[in-house]
């Protein structure tokens, strides 16, 4: 399975995503883009069945700035993510669910800081500090487990 | 694997002596992999009402949103806050609603009356209610809670008291099943103030 990764940081997000696109043991592609930005302040990186992703990924960037389009300002990070939980909720139990894993990053600008949620494609959302999708998961959360600080990086330690 | 052990965690409520006690681990996991450690299953729903939806994580945020919802309509219509029995039936109510499709929670519901008299009542998945005069359990580790809770309840206990039966009761019983845990949090209601408190417990 296909590995999104994020961390949270005090101002800043680091979101990652593999580019591979496979069935099984066949690489179908090389080159995946498996980020869509939201708006400014806001990037979702999905994972999970193929043509479910690109929908509802298009489905909620599309709303996200509908939003901004009748308001004049845009939707906070926490509320995106809440209403991207609510339609992932509610297609869960009806006539076919979208099978799709997120994470999504966004800085909210009024209460200065980054939001980092993870979403699961049953709909189950937390903020988290550092998340993963995916068989990296496995790998990855033990280390961040072991030496994650919310303060800024080390310069060149990525 | 079943449906109601896929996210694990547990939810135990008490009563005491004109206060009740409501707590549940913080563990948010997928089958055997923990992803978060503050997922509280406990939510509001008055000033001196607590409900906690052990089982499937999604189904937690949705009934206790479409819960809110209902609640919200009843403050505005009624122009008073909702009471603990009619809270309880209303979840009854709705998840009832769903016999043949359920949400996979079994709702705890935990608070004191107009009188702060303690009412506490649990329900399963299709919403049968079961409201004793003692305590409540439900989660994935509920048969370790009953024992523990068993051992040590007594009726009257005082809100100090209460809150290390509750504690012990809880923590002893998630360090017997491999997906509950990860910390604890216990929210003791008296009839003039609410102290919720973090509960250390083993991080495995």
């Amino acid at each position: 399975m296909e590995c999104i990764l994020g961390i949270r940081f005090n101002d800043f997000i680091l979101l990652a995503a593999d580019t591979i696109d496979s069935r099984s043991i066949v690489v179908m592609k090389h080159d995946v883009d498996k980020f869509f930005p939201l708006s400014k302040n806001l990037l979702m990186a999905v994972c999970g069945e193929s043509g479910d992703t690109t929908q509802f990924s298009e489905y909620i960037a599309k709303n996200v700035h509908l939003y901004k389009m009748k308001n004049d300002y845009e939707l906070s990070p926490r509320a995106s993510a809440n209403f991207t939980r609510r339609m992932l909720a509610d297609s869960l139990r009806s006539r076919e669910r979208y099978n799709v894993n997120l994470l999504m990053a966004g800085y909210d600008e009024v209460e200065k800081k980054a939001e980092l949620y993870y979403m699961d494609y049953l709909a189950s959302m937390m903020e988290l500090p550092y998340c993963a999708h995916g068989y990296g998961s496995y790998f990855v959360l033990g280390c961040l487990d072991a030496y994650y600080k919310p303060g800024k990086l080390p310069s060149g330690v990525v | 694997m079943s449906i109601m052990s896929y996210n694990g965690g547990g939810v135990v409520a008490m009563k005491g002596k004109e206060c009740v006690a409501i707590a549940s681990d913080l563990r948010f996991g997928i089958q055997l992999q923990t992803i978060g450690l503050d997922f509280d299953k406990i939510f509001q729903a008055g000033p001196k009402l607590y409900v906690g939806f052990p089982g499937l994580a999604t189904d937690t945020q949705t009934v206790h949103q479409r819960l809110k919802f209902r609640t919200n309509l009843y403050e505005l219509r009624e122009n008073r806050k909702v009471s603990p029995k009619v809270y309880a039936s209303m979840v009854g109510n709705l998840l009832y609603e769903h016999r043949f499709g359920p949400y996979f929670v079994e709702p705890v519901v935990a608070g004191l009356d107009a009188n702060n008299q303690p009412y506490i009542c649990a329900f399963d998945l299709i919403g049968c209610a079961n409201a004793p005069d003692d305590f409540v359990v439900a989660g994935t580790c509920e048969e370790q809670m009953y024992g523990m809770c068993e051992s040590l309840w007594k009726p009257d206990l005082g809100p100090e008291e209460l809150f290390e039966v509750i504690s012990q009761a809880l923590v002893n019983a998630c360090d017997r099943d491999a997906i509950s845990g990860w910390g604890a949090r216990v929210y003791v209601i008296e009839k003039d103030k609410v102290t919720v408190r973090n509960v250390r417990t083993r991080m495995d």
